[in-house]
Order: structure tokens, then C-alpha cells, then sequence
């Protein structure tokens, strides 16, 4: 069956398309007067829950998700439990996603055993078997020398090294941002420098062998020059930033709200200037949602205790409409550059655009529609959204994958 | 003016007319301590609970004196004979206390936001009694209720706080209240116990305890905790004491009438040496006492807020 798409704006970068589209025959017809038409949205940093935290969320509930926000590729993180660490675990996996997966599912592998930073994985392995990155997210390598073996063997591997970009000792036990908003919390700050020396060190580690990396949630200005200089050098380094870098900061933790705990965590106002200038200028390469659902339980919570992460699946586009589009720092064109062009690049697959022939991951956008994000509506299994209540604006209208209609709004 | 909120968390959130209301109710209930029946009906029928996280006899005690004075039942919750430690939510504590019928929760805690957390999932009124390094509000309360019964104004005056800022509930409830009703605040610690933006609230910053005593109408001196889990180096207590210690040789050349304050326990010749605790300048035991007042008055007007709410 053959859907076609008409009146729609489309707006595909990789082929310097903008206009309205034209009319042919076909079964389904959508009517996309007045709406967006672009490639589906390609998501490289995902926590999928599942296996082992199912009762957080499971490969349908996320896909599911992910159909709702737009999203028609993710890269799973490997921290689950098992952790994907080996061709086993990463089997038990692909069995489930052919089973329960509604979009694309690409998985990424850990660089080292349980992610516990001792013992590399078998990175030949993990690419044998399908692996599209490696990553230990959650956690940043500590040793200087397992690092750089792990890009070593990413290298050879033909792997891209995926990096969480965190110094423990620096971070420590802390909660949120350093600076006014934890002083006046009383809350145990996390400073930005735990996150761009790791930068530093790991970009620099990349570069020594000539291995990719790419560099997790981005959230701090000093990150940004690291890796706009790095890559002036020639370095092989991308970056991702997360729709909460740019739209909240660490002033919207008035009143203890759980679901703003994230880590890294939200950053000052400076550093939201410094992400939005950074997309802007292309040093940021890339949107992800860093999507980590938890349960009610690990949120309702002290806020010491309360675990870090938010699901974003489903709001991700919106709050890149409200912040960057109607904000003006990022065009159309630009904006699907980051939601799917890049990341289609950055995991070295042929999507993210709507070349003749390519295969037909699109969505229908209303970019003006307003709705208020409310719990009850939230597919995702877990509800730990910082956007709850709030209104927003820009609603997936359909969402067609592998040239199906996977969601409709 | 009326008294509308079913909580008091901190006193960043006050306006200051509300922190006038409570100086002023207090300031009524004063006397009642010094009735030969300390008893006013104000409470009667209505049930307080100390949920206490952490240990302090100190102001478990005095917010048991204070409820029980406006007829108040009471009854003491602490975290070694309760649910707490086998897993119980804050929350589901907060609401079988609230099933129980109680009025007020008055909860101390060691992690910082508790209260906040509490009071928004509870219709019941919840007092914040310390939540971790975030407020101490009744702490703050009575320091400034004591603090204008012995200078007879807040506003203009200038107020010194010397100790670990850093970590101080007191100190961030007292700068709050203190700078809302128009006194200078100015915080004295070694650099590594100022907390990052605190300039931010107006304190100002210093780490030379003379000059800041030269022009200092009062002074409250925090208590020190040297052993900490934070990794972060902390001063030696001798040399503590002797760079930020208050002494009578010190106190000899700040202003003759300058009040010592200091929320309590006192660690002597730690943060202050005893000639200055035992001294003419030190009110800390008008504190204890004024802290019954205040406690009064925090009590008494929640309970109210939630009346009139209906
Ligand atoms: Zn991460
Ligand atoms: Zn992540």
C-alpha cells in the first residue's frame, strides 16, 4: 500500500529541499496543508529499561514513545540488566526488539564489562553481532590507558566510541548545577568542570589513535569550546545535546521538582546560551533525548535520593520547536539537520533524509498546535517529565515508518 | 494583615510583612511563658507530630513546650522507633500521620527539601524544623525575634554570621530573614566554607573576623563540625579558632553593646571561647527562650492559614 503525502511544506536538508510538495496517486492520501513534512526523527541516546527494568519501561512502551514523539530510529544505551556487553546479551535483545519494537532499535554496546570500567569489552564481538556504538553511559572509563585501548579497538573495530563525560571525584555526591540555585537548595552541586575535563581527556585520548568519538549530553559552555576547538584541529569528534540543555536551567528546580534531577545536570543560564549557540554553529552536532525513565518510586521522592534522568521521547520536538525554531536560532532546515540529518551521519546509516529510493521514515508536523503536557497522556511507561503541566507547542501529526503509519495524532 | 499559607518551609518564601506577623504574634505569646499557668487555649483539641529524621532534643523539645503551651497534643515520632527505617516513603509517612488526623507535622530532616516535598503532598500543615543545609526557619525566627528585643529594630542594623556558611541552615534562613527586613548581613568563614552566588541574597563576604566585628551590631556564630563525609579539606580546629574564634579579646574591640548570638550546642573554645558564651554580650539562653514565642507563633498561625482555608 502506497501512502502519499500532499501539500505538505517538506523540508529535507540532505537534498536542499524546501517547498510545497506536488500531487501523484496513491492509496492513503494525507493531507499535510499547512503542516511539516521531514524525515523521522533518528534519536542516538536512548535507555531503553529493557530486559531488566521492565517495570520502568520495555522496548513497545518506548517504541511506542518514540512513535508519539516523531522518532522512527533510537540508539538503545547498553546500561541495562544484563548490560550489553557481549553477543549474548545483545542477542537477547535483538530477540526482543523483532518481537516488541514499533520503529528502528540500533543497540549500542558497553566499552567494558558490566560497565564497570576494569575490563574492555570484546569490541570485534559486540560489532560482529550488530552493535552501531559502544558506550559506557552512566559512567565515564577513569583509567587514562583502558581509554585509550578502548578507542583503539573501537578504531579498528569500525566502532564509534560514545562517551558520558563525567569525573566522579569531581561530581562526587553532588545533585544539581554548582552555583546559586544548589546554595540556596542546599543542595550538594555538581560543577562544570566534572564535565568538560573529561571532555578534554577524552578527546584527546580519540585523537592520540584517530578513533571517532562522540561526546554524550552535552551541557555546559566550556564543553562547547573544547569541542569547537577540537574540531577546528581536525579532530573526529561529534556531540549531542539534549532538548533540557536548552530550554531549562537550574533556576526551574524551585521547589525540589525530582524530575529535574538529570546528570549532567541542569546548567545556568550562560550555558544554556552557550548550547544554543553551539547547535546554531554546528559545534553541536546533534539533539538526543538521553530518554531514562524511572518509576514513580524513584521520583516521589527526597531529592537527595531520587534518581537522575528524564524520559523526553515525546516531548523532544516540541520543546525544540518552542526553544530553537520559534526562538530563531535554528531554521527548519537546521532543525531537521539535528533531529535527523547528523545523527543519521553519526551512526554511519542511510537515513535521515527523503531521497527517492531511501527508505520512508517521515513525519507530519503541526508546528503551531498547542497542548498542554499532561501525565495522563504520557505513553512512556514511566511519567518523569520536567514538562508536565506545561504548555507546549508543535504535535506530531503522523509518524510513518519503513512506509507505515505507525502513529497518528 | 492575615497569615494564609498551611506551611512554613523557610524564609526565603516570606514576604516581609509575614516575617513581621510572626514576630509580632510571637512577640504576643511571650507572655504566656511567664504566667504561673503557661497555658492558652489557641490549639486545644488539635494535634501536633515531631517527625524527627534526625536527633535534636533541642528543638524537638522546644516546639513540644511550644505546641503543649497552646493546648496542643503532641506526640514525638523519631526515625529509631518508626517505619521509617524499614523503607516507608516520606510521603507515606506524611499521610498516615495526616490519617491520623493530625494537624501539624513538624519534621526535621537531614535531606534538604524534605519539607517542601512533604507540605505539597499534604493538605495537613507541615513546619519545617531543619531540612538538611537548606533552612532552619524557626532557628532564624527567634535569633531575629531576639535580636530586635535587644536592639529594637532589624532594619539598618549590621549582622555578622562567622562559621561554616556552607553547610548552615541557620545561616541561610538567617540571611533570608535577616536581609527581607533590612539588616546588612555579612558572612565570616575561611573561603572553602562560603557556598558559591551567596553574594547573590546581599550578604557581603569576609574572612577577617576583626574587621567584621569593628562595625558589627551583632554577631551569631554558627556551630563547627569538623568531621565531614564531603573529602573537601577542612581548617584545623586550633587554627579555626584562633583565625575566626570569638573571644573576649576580640569582643573588646566591636562595638560595646554587640549581641553574641549562637543557635546551640555550643562548642566552647571551638567557635567561641566560654568567657564570651557565659558573657554580658552572649543571649543565648534569652534564644531558648524566645524560641518557645516564636515556635507559638509559627504554630498557631499555620493552623490558622488552614482554617481559614476552610
Ligand atoms: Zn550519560
Ligand atoms: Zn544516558
Amino acid at each position: 500500500m502506497s501512502i502519499l503525502i500532499k501539500n505538505g511544506r517538506v523540508v529535507d536538508p540532505a537534498n536542499k529541499i524546501d517547498a510545497v510538495n506536488i500531487q501523484a496517486q496513491a492509496a492513503t492520501i494525507i493531507d499535510a496543508a499547512g503542516k511539516i513534512v521531514a524525515s523521522g526523527i533518528i534519536d542516538i541516546h536512548v535507555h531503553l529499561r529493557e530486559p531488566g527494568r521492565e517495570d520502568k519501561e520495555t522496548v513497545a512502551s518506548a517504541t511506542a514513545a518514540a512513535a508519539k514523539g516523531g522518532v522512527t530510529t533510537v540508539l538503545a544505551m547498553p546500561n541495562t540488566h544484563p548490560a550489553m556487553d557481549c553477543e549474548d546479551n545483545i542477542k537477547l535483545l535483538q530477540g526482543i526488539i523483532k518481537k516488541s519494537a514499533l520503529v528502528n532499535v540500533l543497540i549500542c554496546g558497553t566499552l567494558t564489562k558490566e560497565r564497570l570500567g576494569q575490563e574492555l569489552s570484546d569490541i570485534a564481538a559486540l560489532k560482529k553481532v550488530g552493535a552501531l556504538a559502544i558506550s559506557d553511559d552512566g559512567c565515564s572509563v577513569d583509567s587514562d590507558t583502558l581509554m585509550l585501548e578502548a578507542f583503539k579497538k573501537a578504531k579498528q573495530a569500525g566502532l564509534l566510541t560514545v562517551c558520558h563525560c563525567e569525573d566522579k571525584k569531581l561530581s562526587g555526591k553532588g545533585v544539581m548545577n554548582l552555583g546559586f540555585n544548589s546554595t540556596r537548595l542546599g543542595l550538594r552541586g555538581i560543577s562544570n568542570e566534572s564535565e568538560y575535563k573529561r571532555v578534554s581527556r577524552d578527546i584527546e585520548l580519540a585523537a592520540k589513535c584517530g578513533a571517532p568519538v562522540h561526546i554524550a549530553h552535552v551541557s555546559c559552555r566550556e564543553s562547547v569550546d573544547i569541542i569547537a576547538a577540537a574540531k577546528k584541529r581536525g579532530v573526529k569528534v561529534t556531540c549531542e545535546t539534549a532538548p533540557h540543555y536548552f530550554a531549562l536551567t537550574d533556576e526551574d528546580i524551585v521547589d525540589y521538582d525530582t524530575n529535574m534531577k538529570i546528570n549532567p545536570p541542569l546548567r545556568a543560564k550562560q550555558d544554556v546560551a552557550a548550547i544554543k549557540a553551539g547547535l546554531k554553529n554546528m559545534v553541536i552536532d546533534a539533539i538526543a533525548s538521553d530518554h531514562a525513565p524511572h518509576t514513580e518510586n524513584e521520583k516521589d521522592i527526597e531529592f537527595d535520593r531520587a534518581e537522575f534522568g528524564k524520559i523526553g521521547l515525546e516531548s523532544g520536538l516540541a520543546i525544540s520547536i518552542m526553544e530553537l525554531i520559534e526562538k530563531k536560532i535554528l531554521s527548519w532546515q537546521e532543525l531537521v539537520n539535528v533531529l535527523a540529518v547528523n545523527p543519521a551521519k553519526i551512526l554511519g546509516i542511510d537515513k535521515g533524509t527523503l531521497s527517492v529510493g531511501a527508505q520512508a521514515d517521515l513525519i507530519v508536523i503541526d508546528a503551531g498546535k498547542e497542548f498542554i503536557l499532561e501525565k495522563k497522556s504520557i505513553v512512556s511507561k514511566s511519567k518523569n517529565s520536567p514538562f508536565i503541566g506545561r504548555r507546549l507547542k508543535g504535535l506530531v501529526e503522523y509518524t510513518i515508518y519503513n512506509g507505515k503509519v505507525i502513529y497518528q495524532g | 494583615m492575615l497569615w494564609t499559607r498551611k506551611d512554613l518551609l523557610g524564609l526565603e518564601y516570606l514576604t516581609p510583612d509575614e516575617l513581621q506577623l510572626i514576630l509580632d504574634t510571637a512577640e504576643s505569646f511571650k507572655e504566656v511563658s511567664t504566667r504561673e499557668i503557661k497555658k492558652v487555649p489557641a490549639l486545644r483539641g488539635k494535634t501536633a507530630v515531631n517527625l524527627f529524621y534526625e536527633p535534636s532534643t533541642r528543638t524537638r523539645v522546644s516546639f513540644e513546650v511550644a505546641a503543649k503551651r497552646l493546648s496542643a497534643d503532641v506526640i514525638n515520632i523519631a526515625t529509631e522507633t518508626s517505619s521509617v527505617r524499614k523503607g516507608e516513603t516520606l510521603i507515606d509517612t506524611g499521610k498516615n500521620i495526616q490519617a491520623l488526623k493530625a494537624d501539624i507535622i513538624i519534621m526535621r530532616h537531614n535531606c534538604s527539601g524534605a519539607a517542601n516535598i512533604l507540605a505539597r503532598s499534604l493538605d495537613i500543615s507541615v513546619v519545617n524544623a531543619g531540612d538538611g543545609w537548606h533552612e532552619h526557619p524557626t532557628q532564624a525566627l527567634l535569633d531575629i525575634f531576639t535580636l530586635k528585643e535587644k536592639l529594637g529594630k532589624i532594619s539598618g542594623l549590621n549582622v555578622a554570621i562567622v562559621g561554616d556558611i556552607a553547610h548552615s541552615r541557620v545561616a541561610r534562613s538567617n540571611i533570608w530573614g535577616l536581609t527581607k527586613l533590612g539588616a546588612q548581613v555579612t558572612l565570616c568563614a575561611p573561603e572553602m566554607l562560603i557556598p558559591p552566588g551567596i553574594e547573590i541574597t546581599g550578604a557581603k563576604i569576609s574572612n577577617n573576623i576583626d574587621e567584621v566585628l569593628k562595625n558589627a551590631d551583632a554577631v551569631n556564630v554558627l556551630r563547627m563540625q569538623f568531621e565531614r563525609d564531603e573529602g573537601a579539606a577542612f581548617p584545623e580546629q586550633l587554627d579555626y579558632f584562633k583565625k575566626f574564634g570569638i573571644t573576649e579579646e576580640r569582643l573588646a574591640k566591636a562595638k560595646k553593646d554587640i549581641v553574641v548570638m549562637h543557635p546551640g550546642p555550643i562548642n566552647r573554645g571551638i567557635e567561641m571561647s566560654s568567657g564570651v558564651a557565659d558573657g554580658k554580650n552572649s543571649v543565648i539562653l534569652e534564644q531558648v527562650t524566645n524560641g518557645i514565642a516564636v515556635r507559638m507563633a509559627v504554630l498557631f498561625l499555620v493552623s490558622q492559614a488552614k482554617e481559614a482555608k476552610g
